[in-house]
């Protein structure tokens, strides 16, 4: 087993298109054995891997728990109402106490940008960020590479050639920055788009177009990525006067599906609000890969929990 | 009504055609199908067309008023949507920009409908309704923006109240520059002008009147100057009326911001001495200011620094200004007296008539992106004739607006409209006997 260059998976920023490659091309033979009938492959046989949810998830959290069964390993759900965190126990002093009970794998879900990266340099374990505030998430990030890929390039390696938009509140969503990253590492042009209030600053430094409208973004992409509208992450005055102006602007309905190229695919990390970020009509319509992306998920994540604890990984024993 | 009716050839004869930066000269100007169809000297008539004689007079782009308040809906005792065209047709203005806070607020695009329904019905000149930044005017959340400019607003403003809190007004710009649309700006820092009914001055203390100073506006020049920047969105402001936000504005400029500004006539004019009687009628926001404030304004209006001339038209009834001063409405009647105080100025040597045309003209209509102001060939034949020479003495009994609230009753001023076209028609035609004789 060729070696995974990295004990930790905190973001994409940085990767090389073979790190990239090597989850994709793995992740596509746990999409292939998820098919089917027995759905297990026990290369994590006697692994313990630990998911730690400070922020409330259904699908990621379920998608890491049954990436790690299907693995074989042992795996151990954690989140705030039945954690000591809610009793004032610093991340750090969890994440050490953890560490001495000897899990191979802590994925990390929190709301602090950079949770992830400063428990990294304290625990053994190898860590996967799941989502940290508003930096990263990027087993999504390869997930929606992955998906991207089986549907508009399959049989290919990389993304080259291809327009991907992404669109929605750049400002707030860690998808965004992991899906820009790795699209980039595989070659897709990347146009995002969102009304001014959520465009942070040098977002473009980030390897992508940026656009103050939906319209130059779509117009003749293969992929749209719709990003969700996260009101819980907003402070002070709202950055867009109301759902109503929101989604007739930058949400995408059947008008600008137009603009798209004939077969383009509509993308979204979820969970969806429907009606604001993108109509309900186009996201359970024929272009949706939506449910796609989730059933990726799950490959997608065995691949990165075997890459760092499995056999041959830089972890592994 | 502007558009609707086909319009019969005009040609104004002999005047003298200023077109700002483009044109001073004597010349003729043929209006044909709504549209200006030939400038130059001694061109041919279309068959039919209706001859004005200008000899004497100045032949000029209509004026354009970026702030106006007209009161309707909601307060149409103190002016409406017709009286308001009117009084602006008047004056010599063909487009009017009307601020939103009138009853219900002009925060979204029925509102917006409503104005330019009435308008086509009702008034002889362009409106072009002023959106507002936030719901109500509450300065809490942002208002259907990109709607209303759907419906037709040109600009978003809280004019009349000061976006107070920072973080509002940057997202009021970048949502605004997401529609490519000004933000313009009442600049008054609520807490500093704390409740000050004239300016902040030694007039102010021997009346015994509470003063708000100059500052409470140069504060938030200052800080939305720096909003501005950080942003990149195009910002206007109101009725500058300090030296200090004059200094701001020009160093701004000379940055590159995007940044415009008005100023009124009645800021040019008079001073906070306005004020000393008590009289309610000089009552205004922000209040008149010193001596050496109003030179500021002039000194900036003659060098470009303050890009056009806006009157704040504001129309109170009886009820609203013949009250203590305290409890006076603030505001002036700017739309029927414009000319008369800009061609005082032009006496005075503060500028001269060309300049003065500019920012009555396409100096305004820069500001707001609006493709008005000019007398370039297939512009809109929206065009004033007026004669400079014409005397007369105001009189607010004659005024067409439907209130009466203005200083300068019994002034003696020269300038009368002689004729305000719109489109191509004659939306206005100056009384033998001087004022808008048609009442």
């Amino acid at each position: 087993m060729s070696g995974f260059r990295h004990r930790h998976v905190l973001g994409l920023e940085g990767w090389s298109r073979d790190d990239v490659l090597q989850v994709l091309d793995r992740a596509e033979r746990f999409h292939a054995l998820n098919e089917g009938v027995v759905k297990k492959s026990p290369s994590l046989r006697g692994r313990t891997v630990i998911n730690m949810f400070l922020e409330p998830s259904t699908r990621t959290r379920t998608s890491f728990e049954l990436a790690a069964k299907r693995l074989g390993a042992d795996a151990i759900n954690f989140t705030p109402s039945q954690s000591s965190t809610v009793k004032g126990e610093t991340l750090l002093d969890t994440a050490r106490n953890l560490q001495a009970m000897h899990p191979d794998v802590i994925v990390l879900r929190h709301s602090a940008s950079g949770a992830a990266a400063s428990i990294a340099r304290h625990v053994e374990a190898a860590i996967i960020n799941a989502g940290d505030g508003t930096h990263e998430h990027p087993s999504q990030g390869l997930l929606d590479c992955a998906t991207i890929r089986r549907h508009k390039r399959p049989g290919a390696r990389d993304l080259a050639g291809l327009t991907v938009a992404i669109c929605g509140d750049l400002a707030h969503s860690r998808v965004a920055r992991s899906d820009v990253h790795g699209l980039g590492i595989l070659g897709a042009k990347v146009r995002c788009a969102a009304p001014r209030t959520m465009i942070p600053v040098g977002f473009e430094a980030l390897g992508c177009e940026v656009f103050d409208r939906v319209e130059p973004a779509v117009e003749g992409a293969d992929v749209v990525i719709m990003l969700r509208i996260q009101k819980e992450r907003a402070q002070g005055p709202s950055l867009y006067p109301n759902n109503r102006e929101y989604s007739r602007y930058f949400g995408l309905g059947p008008r600008l599906l137009e603009l798209l190229a004939d077969d383009a695919i509509v993308m979204h990390p979820g969970p969806v609000n429907r009606g604001l970020e993108l109509d309900p009509r186009i996201a359970d319509g024929p272009r949706s890969v939506i449910l796609d992306q989730v059933t990726w998920g799950v490959a997608v994540r065995m691949a990165l929990l075997e890459l760092l604890a499995g056999d041959g990984s830089v972890a592994a024993p | 009504m502007i558009e609707a009716a086909p319009t019969q050839a005009i040609v104004i004869r002999g005047g003298r055609v200023i077109d700002p930066g483009c044109l001073d000269a004597t010349a003729d100007v043929v209006l044909l199908d709504g549209k200006i169809a030939a400038v130059g000297p001694r061109v041919t008539a279309p068959p039919g067309a209706r001859e004005i004689d200008a000899r004497g007079k100045v032949v000029a782009p209509g004026f354009v008023d970026l702030h106006v308040h007209l009161r309707e809906p909601g307060q149409e005792y103190k002016e409406d949507i017709a009286t308001g065209g009117r009084a602006a047709a008047a004056g010599g203005f063909t487009t009017i920009c009307c601020m939103p806070n009138t009853s219900p607020v002009n925060d979204c695009r029925a509102v917006t409908d409503l104005i330019m329904g009435r308008a086509r019905e009702a008034s002889p000149v362009r409106v072009r309704p002023v959106g507002a930044i936030s719901v109500g005017l509450r300065g809490e959340s942002l208002a259907e923006i990109g709607e209303m400019q759907e419906a037709g607003i040109v600009a978003v403003s809280d004019d009349g109240r000061p976006v107070m809190n920072a973080e509002l007004m940057r997202r009021a710009l970048e949502w605004a520059r997401t529609f490519r649309l000004p933000v313009v700006q009442h600049c008054e820092d609520l807490h500093l002008a704390a409740g000050g009914v004239m300016n902040e001055s030694p007039v102010a203390t021997r009346a015994g009147l509470r003063g708000q100073p100059p500052a409470a506006e140069s504060v938030m020049v200052a800080r939305d100057l720096e909003l501005c920047e950080w942003t990149g969105a195009r910002y206007h402001v109101a009725h500058v009326s300090t030296a200090s936000s004059v200094r701001l504005l020009r160093e701004a400029k000379r940055r590159g911001l995007p940044v415009t500004c008005e100023v009124t006539p009645h800021h040019l004019t008079l001073t906070d001495e306005a004020c000393a009687a008590y009289d309610t009628s000089a009552k205004c926001a922000p209040p008149l200011r010193s001596a050496r404030d109003r030179d500021a304004l002039r000194e900036a209006l003659a060098d470009g620094t303050i890009d056009c001339i806006a009157t704040d038209h504001a129309p109170h009834g009886l009820q609203d200004k013949e009250v203590e001063f305290d409890f006076a409405s603030f505001g002036i009647l700017g739309l029927e007296t414009a000319l008369g105080l800009g061609l005082a100025l032009v006496d005075e040597g503060v500028l001269d008539l060309p300049t003065l045309l500019t920012r009555l003209t396409v100096g305004a209509a820069r500001c707001f992106g609006l493709p008005a102001g000019t007398l370039a060939v297939g512009a809109a034949a929206d065009v004033v004739v007026f004669d400079p020479a014409a005397r007369w003495r105001v009189d607010p009994a004659r005024f067409h607006s439907r209130s009466r609230n203005t200083p300068f009753a019994g002034w003696d001023v020269r300038g009368r409209v002689a004729c305000t076209i719109v489109g191509g028609h004659v939306v206005h035609e100056g009384g033998e006997h001087g004022w808008g004789s048609e009442r």
